[in-house]
């Protein structure tokens, strides 16, 4: 077969694809297989591979699907495209594949060195290339720059790895054009250039591109973006273009284009002079991109045509497009038209609330539409309300079920517990929302009180798994029978099954994954028909959990604490000396400026939140839940806007340096320079998992500090909060009836207060502590954490122990100097806070202590001044063994 | 000669004639119908379990039987013999528990081999022979699943494997061996990690020495066990630059004739062959007589398709002595020029011209 331009499929790529990601998330590799079937039945000649997703592990991921597709012939005879941006994953891809590959990709964004190390892998693992035109500068832009990069990357590979040729495939950045920004103008064509370049210069090599790029500015418009990407690959063909990631069965025909657009398309595309002496090309394409956006999706600007409609169908319409404009009119409407102002819940407000939880279930509508739609119901009955008062009938609602829910004792986080708790009102549940820092005997009183059919507990900090079990138990003591769930971040299936069901024989406990679980657990638990299987699977399911926790115990290697140490990680002192910072002591931020940090938030792990998956703006233009993304992003923005103008919330921050010189695992921090008082002492973990000879070190986070002796080093220290006024502002959205709002406004200022952590830790590095004064500043270098020097936060994983923000907190006067508290179980309030260590070295980096075992928890008790079953309950979801055995 | 000498030597009588590699070694030693005790030598008396049968364990423990083996396939005409090391693997060896005699075995397989050979080359310096370090397959491959219910599952890692070769192949360097045959390839991605752990040994400041790898393909279906075809094969592992590449074991010459056709099509290097004595009759033995390998071979020879010929599972040093007259003379096979283009793999090859 010699095809003269080669379609890589695409669809099986968690980063493009939403189907596929949530397949593989779900461990639905069957489905996940069928997926890479369709693109070889196609016609795809490759199959790109991607699993780059912040919530999977991808190198097991990867691992997984690529000896899966082992196993499939008829998927197995063509090559595949092993991309990551992960060296790890590529690698770990490598050790799959009996085939030829293609690495998608390598570049000298990292230097030369390490450029050489991987070239050199790929060849002796028998791999084709795909090189990005970036290096140790940034992203090749300009037709300058990708063939200065592409000719030098070129030179290496060939002169000094030996790298054939042939098996180089240049990818010179696709960008996208007829962003309104002169400067992207010519993106288009410098790409076409720099392909042409490529092909007359670098004798054998090939040129590649992830075309949906250029296109991204029509996003929403397909019949726009799909003639985009046909114009363009006509010319990025004819100039040498080899291959391209792109959806094959998506391609217009250059020739059916229609005329008048192919035109428009062509001058953006060829950043041609302007034919319209008024327009320029970009603004031509837009004026005419509407004309050709075809059924799929109506013009921009609101269609008022359903209002038009019955009441009924516009109450509907209203619930399940969130619109609240109107809804108070109708309701209106439909109370004078009906018998009693209860006719028009039960009636048209539940009928469409009812087709809103079947096109959740289906997929077809996302959380944050769900919540919005709560919020229009929630308007529909506080209309209503007045007039059932009046009517007096006292006659109770008929609810699905009562479910009471809390976040446990010392936890004060609760923005997934209210998401579930609107999507179950949503469905006709009547929910008891006890808030946050709930003990259990409160927990259980109010149940008994308010007669609920079950109880939800939530908790996203590590403690609080504790504390579920807890609860747990007393639910046994003072003889409850009724349902229980689980959830919350830090929450699992594994621990539902292994800790907290075996605590509660007489009653179910189910673990709920997320929002989109909730209805279909409740209903299922409540129903009379259901109930009996749905809770003997679920046990039957945490038997073969609990089963599998047990063998997975005894496979788990671990070092000797001892052996360990031996292979901390090891440095020169005396070759980098510590940089001293600017001052020592504490300095404190009272005010600092919201809009700064509005424009510097990392949205990806908001839409996370939200449970929608994928990276940021990429995501925006997602073909599943792009739209939903759209919208939730362009309330987040308006939400933004208010709360800084309104100026409800206030960021304050703290930060410290100390002289500090590590002691075994131990830091120790002094009071003067010349460190002859000890001011205070910070506990780290150290890695146990078993590693060869040759491969990374064993790390704790002391090892990344001059050892007593050494040179002068320094630890530094912050607590940052953007929270003062948050509880208040969501409370008033909640008595407003507006949960939505109330929710998306917790969700910014959570993002607030991580941009501030991350603002702070800049200003750290360039001038507090000032050890890289001329660092870039860029939201894709700092997300990528490419910057020297970390900030390891206490309950994560490279110090999994949250106690430790007992002695930073200390330090730092952190409660007097902003106003942050520690509960009993060392979470703070207000919850959107972060707080953590500074570390200078130039190669401290961010890890998982990952599992431990009893040789170090009892070594940790003894310097933390613990017995060692204290220390197991503060350790428990890193020991690599059953406590108390 | 030094090392270098010889495999420019090597290299040097490859473009002359068609050379010849030995045939089997579990035949032959089979009859000699040895006992547990010779297996054991004084060394292994007391190691529980069985050892006989574990015919790599003579290099230790029967180092006169394999000396007397290479000098029978020497005598015979081979200008290649292959160290008797094709299980001294730490994985192979599991299966005895003899994982901590891997690194021996091999060192003495590559000695006794050596010694041999330059006996030889001492007493015919006209026609040299050279050592070729056995590596075969594992009884595990890296990309099939032990577990028909579990697809995805593997019973190795790649790590594992390419450790498992690493060490041996330290061993057979450092024993003296001129070339690695990695032979009887039932899975790539094992083979591809053999070439890992080959290739990764010249940044610790090890000789390079020329790789051989030769695949096998199981059936009449045309394909490697693990389901690659033959272009598909080589395109797996030219990042390797053999000195040769070739098919062995599993089928008689009549049935390996269209695959090494293939491969002398494909393959921009040496072309080697050494089919079985045909297929093996109800009690598994085989039939073919040294005539009628060697008529075959010279055929093949004749055609152009082969640089290097010899004899698998059933063959004998009278096989061998047949095929080494039968190709004497003949002119070798150039391998082709062929355009420079990204040749890529899964089960089929795909060529981006």
């Amino acid at each position: 077969m010699r095809p003269t331009f080669v379609n890589i499929g695409e669809r099986t790529n968690v980063t493009g694809s939403a189907r596929f990601r949530k397949l593989v998330a779900e461990g639905n590799y069957p489905e996940a297989l069928s997926v890479a079937r369709q693109q070889v039945d196609a016609g795809a000649a490759i199959i790109d591979v991607n699993m780059d997703e912040g919530l999977l592990d991808s190198v097991r991921a990867m691992t997984t699907f690529l000896n899966l597709i082992a196993a499939e012939p008829d998927i197995a005879r063509v090559p595949v495209m092993i991309d990551s941006s992960k060296w790890e994953v590529i690698e770990a891809g490598l050790r799959c594949v009996q085939g030829k590959a293609i690495v998608n990709s390598i570049s000298l964004k990292e230097g030369e060195a390490a450029f050489l190390k991987q070239a050199r892998a790929c060849l002796r693992y028998g791999a084709a290339v795909v090189v990005m035109a970036f290096d140790e500068q940034g992203q090749a832009d300009t037709l300058a720059r990708k063939t200065e990069i592409c000719a030098r990357a070129y030179r290496i590979l060939v002169d000094e790895v030996g790298f054939p040729p042939e098996d180089i495939i240049f990818d010179p950045n696709i960008f996208a054009v007829a962003t309104g920004i002169e400067e992207h103008d010519n993106y288009a064509v410098d790409f076409i250039e720099a392909t042409r370049w490529i092909k007359a210069n670098l004798p054998h090599a090939r040129v590649s591109g992830g075309v949906s790029n250029v296109s991204f500015s029509f996003r929403g418009n397909e019949p726009v973006r799909r003639a985009i990407h046909g114009v363009f690959l006509y010319h990025a063909i004819a100039a040498g273009l080899d291959m391209g990631i792109v959806n094959a069965g998506d391609l217009p025909v250059y020739d059916d284009i229609p005329a008048e657009l192919r035109e428009a398309v062509e001058d953006v595309i060829l950043n041609r002079p302007r034919r319209d002496p008024a327009l320029t090309n970009t603004e031509r394409l837009v004026e005419l991109a509407p004309a050709y956006k075809g059924g799929k999706s109506e013009a921009k600007g609101p269609d008022l045509a359903w209002r038009q409609a019955p009441v009924a169908e516009r109450l509907a319409h209203a619930l399940i497009h969130g619109i609240t404009e109107f809804i108070e009119a109708d309701v209106e409407e439909a109370r004078l038209a009906a018998a009693r102002p209860l006719e028009v819940i039960e009636g048209p407000l539940m009928d469409g609330m009812n087709r809103v939880g079947d096109l959740f279930g289906a997929g077809k509508m996302f959380l944050p539409q769900v919540v919005k739609s709560a919020r229009v119901m929630k308007q529909g009955v506080a209309w209503l309300l007045p007039f059932m008062e009046a009517e007096s009938a006292g006659q109770e609602r008929q609810s699905a079920g009562k479910i009471l829910m809390a976040t446990v004792k010392g936890d004060v986080h609760d923005i997934g517990k209210n998401i579930v708790g609107v999507v179950l009102q949503c469905n006709n549940y009547e929910v008891f929302d006890l808030g946050v820092m709930v003990p259990a005997d409160r927990i259980l009183d109010e149940a008994e009180r308010l007669k609920v059919d079950m109880v939800g507990l939530s908790g996203l900090i590590t403690p609080s798994l504790d504390e579920m079990v807890f609860v747990a138990s007393e639910m046994e003591r003072r003889g409850f029978r009724m349902p229980l769930l689980i959830g919350g971040a830090t929450t699992s299936k594994t621990h539902t099954a292994v800790k907290i069901a075996p605590a509660y024989p007489s009653g179910s406990t189910t673990y709920v994954l997320d929002a989109s679980r909730a209805v279909g657990v409740v209903s299922a638990l409540l129903s009379p028909t259901e109930r009996e299987r749905f809770t003997a699977e679920t046990s039957a399911d945490y038997a073969r959990v609990r089963e599998q926790f047990a063998r997975g115990q005894d496979s788990r290697g671990r070092m000797s604490l001892a052996d360990a140490r031996a292979r901390a990680f090891a440095t020169d002192w005396t070759k980098t000396p510590p940089p001293r910072p600017s001052f020592t002591g504490l300095r404190t931020f009272g005010d600092w400026d919201l809009s700064d940090l509005a424009e510097h938030i990392d949205w990806t792990p908001f839409f996370a939140s939200w449970q929608l998956f994928g990276r940021y703006p990429a995501i925006l233009e997602d073909e599943v839940v792009g739209q939903a993304a759209r919208d939730l992003y362009a309330d987040a923005r308006r939400m933004l806007d208010r709360m800084i103008q309104g100026r409800w919330l206030t960021a304050k921050a703290t930060v410290g340096f100390w002289p500090a010189q590590a002691e075994g695992d131990d830091i120790l921090v002094y009071a003067d320079e010349g460190r002859t008082e000890v001011a205070g002492r910070f506990h780290t973990l150290r890695q146990q998992m078993v590693r060869s000879e040759g491969d990374r070190a064993n790390l704790a986070l002391s090892d990344f500090i001059a050892p007593v002796g050494g040179p002068p080093d320094w630890l530094g220290g912050f607590a940052v909060t953007a929270g003062h006024g948050e509880i208040e502002m969501a409370e008033r959205f909640r008595r407003d009836g507006d949960d939505y709002s109330a929710i998306l406004a917790t969700a910014l200022a959570d993002r607030l207060a991580e941009a501030l952590a991350e603002a702070l830790h800049r200003r750290v590095r360039t001038e507090l502590w000032g050890y890289a004064p001329d660092e870039v500043f860029d939201l894709e270098f700092l997300i990528g954490e490419k910057y020297r020097g970390i900030r390891p936060a206490a309950g994560y994983p490279a110090q999994p122990d949250h106690t430790e923000k007992a002695e930073l907190f200390r330090l730092l006067e952190a409660t007097p100097r902003t106003g942050i508290t520690l509960t009993e179980s060392f979470a703070m309030d207000p919850p959107s806070s972060v707080s953590g260590l500074y570390f200078s070295h130039q190669e401290s980096h961010y890890f998982g202590v990952g599992r431990i075992d009893r040789d170090q928890v009892e070594d940790y008790a003894r310097r933390k001044g613990w017995d060692r079953a204290t220390a197991e309950r503060w350790l428990a979801p890193i020991l690599n063994y059953a406590p108390g055995g | 000669m030094t090392r270098a000498e010889r495999i420019a030597a090597l290299r040097a009588a490859a473009r002359e004639r068609i050379l010849v590699l030995d045939g089997s070694w579990g035949v032959m030693i089979q009859k000699r119908g040895l006992d547990e005790a010779d297996y054991r030598g004084d060394r292994f008396a007391g190691h529980p379990g069985q050892l006989k049968g574990n015919n790599d364990l003579l290099c230790i423990t029967r180092p006169d039987i394999i000396t007397e083996l290479h000098d029978a396939y020497f005598g015979a005409g081979a200008d290649i013999s292959e160290t008797n090391t094709f299980s001294a693997t730490t994985i192979a060896q599991a299966d005895y528990g003899l994982e901590g005699a891997v690194r021996d075995i091999n060192l003495e397989g590559a000695r006794l081999a050596r010694a041999a050979a330059d006996r030889w080359t001492a007493a015919e310096p006209h026609k040299p022979r050279f050592v070729a370090g056995s590596i075969g397959p594992l009884n595990k491959m890296l990309s099939m699943s032990p577990d028909v219910n579990d697809p995805g599952a593997r019973s190795v890692t790649f790590e594992e494997v390419y450790q498992a070769y690493r060490e041996q192949v330290i061993a057979l360097n450092e024993g003296g061996v001129d070339l690695y045959l990695v032979e009887t390839i039932t899975d790539t991605l094992n083979c591809k990690a053999a070439i890992k752990a080959i290739l990764d040994l010249e940044d610790e400041g090890y000789e390079p020495l020329p790789i051989w790898i030769s695949g096998t393909i199981t059936d009449r279906s045309g394909r490697t066990l693990s389901g690659q075809t033959v272009e598909a094969f080589w395109n797996s592992v030219r990042h390797a630059r053999p000195f040769a590449v070739g098919l062995n074991c599993a089928l008689g010459a009549d049935l390996m004739r269209p695959h090494i056709a293939e491969l002398s099509r494909v393959a921009d290097t040496l072309v080697s062959a050494y089919p079985n004595a045909g297929l093996p009759n109800a009690m598994g033995e085989y039939d073919e007589q040294p005539h009628e390998t060697g008529h075959s071979l010279h055929q093949w020879a004749g055609d152009g398709i082969v640089n290097i010929v010899g004899g698998c599972c059933g063959t004998t040093p009278d096989h061998i002595a047949h095929v080494a007259r039968a190709v004497e003379g003949l002119v070798p096979r150039r391998p082709p020029e062929r355009p420079r283009a990204m040749r890529l793999s899964g089960l089929e090859p795909l060529e981006l011209s």
